[in-house]
């Protein structure tokens, strides 16, 4: 602090203070963000009617393509406001990986690694919450809005690091709510007590605070239960000009909630929108996906801007795969590990860049081309960018050392 | 509206509603009228009583003994019979007893009745159901698998029909490594087609894969781990043996009439090597037991479940005892070394059980009444007053019951079999059936199912507890319904209120409340306050339902 001021009071006398200045100013603005949203595509959207179109080609069909607010950048004519902030966007258009299973692929996505039948990795936010703890916080701070399938996962860290999952934002989270007036859960958590007594009488002292943590997660939900910070969740006392730019969708809902909460303290927000899985009429699903994404994710960036949380937030939009270039039979596309795009924006995310392109006739990338991203990389970037050591390796309850991730910093991403 | 047009005659709906009311007054009748009726399992004493049977046991105890006194650790005392049953019943079935079979057994003589209730067990398909789902998850994952040609609840119901009929478990296991045919009237081949990756250019079933599981779940080896490459830590296998096991499943590929053995030898391109090359079909131990002579894969299950290859011996011992006790006799329960060594001698128990195994044809039932008998299994999982409580030194050494924490199912089942008096089983209605699978499958959802990581203990979660403290599954059960809930019915039917708490305590906790648990739920029954009886009782029920007992495997 001292030397700061003090090169602060010389900055008018050298050039090299002002420089000096300047890399302090640099430094500040690299402070690792701490929190992430995870805007999960649940099916795989084609990269084609999303962010990678390559209208007038044939492997666009009649996809049109508009300009986004960075030169030369264009998207799928159905997102339209997600083009006026991608000046905010790192958009990544050659992700490859090996998984063309949903279960497999979204695994994959999730946690950085190919499934493996030994162990379970941990999510994103998992990996977060474990390296960035927290004790301040009376709500989960790892969270799944609208759960898909497959929602994040604690893995080997342990369940107590899964996304707590809520099923509605209107109001308070599921489950935490007493069926009973106060009055008469005090007489139950009483009753509660007498046999927790019987069963502790001759067994281990510390069988509660080491091994079940029964009674001890008890209290915590009971902490929850009555904290402020519930409000949270609660998306219906935003004003209804914030709601509405969200759209009057269950995801829009959501990821207004996703912001509320981050900026509550919570680690990583997962919200899923579900039915990007076109193997029938691609075009005319991503119409009314992208209607529904299109306000939704716009306006969690200009938020998260507004509300100065952009720059401690990494906001990832994804899916499990991207989709054929051919569109088959049935007016569908198919699944395609092999060149497909994730946008990424906050953090130290570069911000109006594209790296990485797919070809125009719809030939796959190779996880060896020069541009591919593999999934791995994107989190070890992520982690990286968090300021977490993505080299740590933890010890796994089979007793294997695990990195954080086994990918590379693609540098190119990061400003 | 549409809806008027198709809507009866007011007459006629409240005719419909009569029905249904009467309908349900007459399950309710008929429900209290044959809740001393539950039928009698065909129990034979031969089953256990044989002089052989006796002498496992013994041996195996005289084991155990041993290893205490080494350990310088003073065993529990046996626990009571209400406390082994609801283990039995949860690792057998995955709930708990329900009050009128707990009546049943306490109606047989004292010391029949652990294994009384093992032939009334077997009888249950609930038994062959849950075991089958249990194996299910060593032998194909829990994932939905490859679409159209994976069908996984096929798979386990077929598992079932075989421990059902108790078919030796050498012949099932032959039967998932040899399968052929279409996974729809074949189940056993769903074995073989999980492992196809339909994202892959190669077709067919994923040699590497197929090995993995045969080496795992078979016979307790850990071979996949040389993969890719030798360890060179000091892994005792190579890189070739895996391969060369993986090759026997070379040659099962995916036809027009399901799998068959017409693909091409399996290949395999080495480090250093420039080409893919194929591979042997070599085992990696015991070589001498492989016959020349039959299909690969033939030949590799009758190595894997030779009697000689005591492998499969174990590895289906420390399983089933894994069951059994919630943890595994050897840790992971897929990783069993193959010879036991001074610094690392194999826990008790493990080799006269496989011994029994084997000699007996690898019957499973046989072996589930075994390891019930076993004095280690009998023990309690606290000590008795006086004494120093277990320490983790007893739990380690079996000197004491260890406590393991349910699983998803088993909460969700024993949440909805303690609001019921009678077993809810394939004799129930299928309303019945049908309401607890549905609300099962919710329930384990937000419970948080822990995938194939099946015997990895942990402690307990947040949103489980805020799912039991405020979810609608136990609001549901707990609450004033006479037709649906054993709360409301035992507090209308039980004589006095000693017999209300004791009857709550039996069907929620398997066991009768302590005197001072007594007192205390007489008391608050009896008490003028602000709460009527019906939601005391409720209450009751809520308290039992969220303790550590209910969640935890003791």
């Amino acid at each position: 602090m001292l030397q700061a001021t003090g090169l602060g009071g010389l900055a008018w006398l050298t050039p090299m203070a002002h420089w000096l200045g300047r890399a302090q100013e640099k430094a500040s603005a690299h402070t690792p963000a701490k929190s992430v949203i995870m805007l999960w595509m649940a099916g795989g959207p084609s990269q084609l009617e999303t962010f990678d179109p390559h209208a007038g080609k044939t492997i666009a069909g009649d996809t049109r393509a508009i300009n986004t607010s960075v030169k030369g950048v264009q998207f799928a004519h159905g997102l339209p406001q997600v083009a006026e902030v991608m000046h905010e966007l790192t958009l990544v258009r050659s992700m490859v990986s090996k998984e063309g299973d949903h279960e497999r692929a979204t695994y994959n996505v999730k946690t950085g690694y190919r499934p493996d039948p030994t162990l379970i990795h941990p999510s994103i936010g998992a990996v977060l919450c474990h390296e960035l703890p927290d004790a301040e916080m009376d709500i989960p701070r790892h969270i799944s809005i609208l759960p898909g399938q497959w929602p994040a996962r604690g893995g080997y860290l342990g369940s107590q690091y899964d996304a707590f999952k809520v099923y509605n934002t209107n109001g308070r989270a599921g489950n935490i709510t007493a069926r009973v007036q106060p009055k008469r859960l005090d007489n139950r958590l009483a009753a509660l007590k007498q046999v927790e007594q019987s069963f502790a009488r001759a067994r281990r002292a510390d069988l509660d605070a080491k091994t079940t943590l029964h009674n001890a997660t008890i209290q915590k939900a009971l902490r929850m239960m009555s904290s402020e910070q519930l409000s949270a969740f609660d998306i219906t006392q935003a004003p209804a000009k914030t709601r509405a730019d969200f759209g009057d969708t269950q995801f829009g809902r959501s990821c207004l909630a996703a912001i509320q909460l981050i900026g509550a303290g919570v680690r990583c927000v997962e919200v899923t929108l579900n039915g990007w899985d076109t193997h029938a009429n691609n075009h005319e699903s991503h119409v009314s996906q992208n209607a529904i994404l299109d306000p939704a994710f716009a306006a969690l960036i200009r938020e998260l801007r507004a509300r100065k949380l952009l720059d401690q937030t990494i906001v990832i939009c994804a899916g499990e795969f991207g989709r054929t270039p051919e569109i088959n039979p049935a007016s569908g596309r198919d699944h395609w590990p092999t060149g497909f795009s994730m946008a990424l924006a906050g953090g130290g995310f570069r911000a109006g860049h594209v790296h990485g392109a797919t070809d125009p006739t719809g030939a796959k990338l190779e996880a060896n081309d020069k541009d591919s991203i593999r999934v791995a990389d994107i989190h070890t970037t992520i982690q990286h960018s968090l300021g977490i050591n993505h080299a740590k390796e933890l010890m796994t309850p089979i007793l294997r050392p695990m990195a954080l991730s086994d990918g590379r910093v693609i540098k190119t991403l990061l400003k | 509206m549409p809806s008027e047009k198709i809507a009866p005659p007011l007459w006629q709906r409240n005719l419909l509603f009569a029905v249904v009311c009467l309908a349900g007054v007459g399950a309710v009748v008929s429900n209290l009228l044959k809740s001393n009726t539950m039928a009698a399992p065909k129990h034979q004493a031969s089953h256990y009583e044989k002089p052989v049977f006796r002498t496992t046991v013994d041996w195996v105890d005289e084991e155990f003994a041993s290893e205490w006194k080494k350990a310088g650790l003073e065993p529990a005392e046996r626990a009571d019979d209400l406390t082994l049953i609801r283990r039995l019943s949860l690792g057998l079935t995955g709930t708990i007893p329900s009050l009128q079979e707990i009546r049943a057994l306490e109606a047989q003589p004292e010391d029949e009745r652990v294994q009384w209730w093992l032939s009334h067990l077997f009888e249950d398909r609930r038994t062959s159901d849950y075991l089958a789902e249990r194996f299910a998850r060593a032998y194909v994952g829990v994932e939905n698998g490859p679409f159209l040609i994976y069908r996984r609840r096929r798979f386990v119901s077929w598992l079932a029909d075989e421990f059902e009929a108790n078919r030796p478990y050498d012949k099932i296991v032959s039967s998932l490594i040899t399968a052929e045919g279409l996974w729809t009237t074949n189940p056993e081949v769903n074995f073989v087609t999980v492992t196809v990756d339909q994202n892959e250019d190669k077709k067919g079933p994923d040699e590497v894969k197929l090995a993995a599981r045969v080496t795992r779940a078979f016979l307790g080896v850990r071979i996949d781990c040389v993969q890719c490459h030798d360890d060179h830590l000091g892994d005792e296998w190579l890189q070739k043996d895996f391969h060369q096991l993986a090759s026997f499943f070379g040659k099962a590929d995916m036809a027009i009439s399901g799998i068959r053995e017409t693909g091409k030898p399996y290949e395999f391109k080495y480090r250093r090597q420039r080409v893919p090359l194929e591979v042997p079909t070599i085992v990696p131990f015991q070589p001498e037991l492989l016959p020349e002579r039959g299909r690969p894969r033939q030949r590799l299950a009758r190595w894997v479940t030779h009697s000689e290859n005591r492998a499969f011996a174990r590895a289906t011992v420390n399983r089933v005892w894994a069951l059994m006790f919630g943890r595994p006799l050897v840790e992971p329960v897929d990783e069993i070394p193959l010879e036991e060594t001074p610094e690392n001698p194999y826990p008790p128990g493990l080799e006269i059980l496989a011994d029994d195994f084997i000699i007996h044809k690898f019957n499973l039932q046989r072996l589930i009444r075994v390891i019930a008998a076993t004095s280690a299994f009998g023990l309690d999982s606290k000590m008795p007053a006086g004494r120093t409580p277990p320490t983790l030194e007893h739990d380690q050494h079996w000197a004491a019951f260890p406590l393991s924490r349910l699983r998803p199912e088993q909460v969700a089942g024993s949440i909805i079999q303690s609001a019921s008096l009678t077993a809810i089983n394939a004799d129930s209605h299928i309303l019945f059936q049908l309401n607890r699978s549905i609300q099962q499958g919710e329930f384990i959802k937000r419970y948080g199912d822990i995938g194939e990581d099946e015997f990895y203990i942990q402690g307990g979660t947040i949103p489980q507890r805020l799912l039991m403290m405020n979810g609608s599954l136990v609001h549901e059960r707990i609450k004033d319904d006479l037709v649906a809930n054993a709360a409301s019915r035992i507090l209308a039917t039980a004589p006095n209120d000693t017999k209300v708490v004791e009857a709550t305590y039996l069907a929620v906790l398997s066991r009768r409340p302590s005197a001072e648990e007594g007192d205390y739920f007489l008391h608050s029954l009896s008490q003028k306050g602000f709460l009527d009886r019906k939601a005391k009782q409720a209450d009751l029920y809520w308290a039992l339902i969220n303790s550590t007992e209910f969640s935890w495997n003791h």
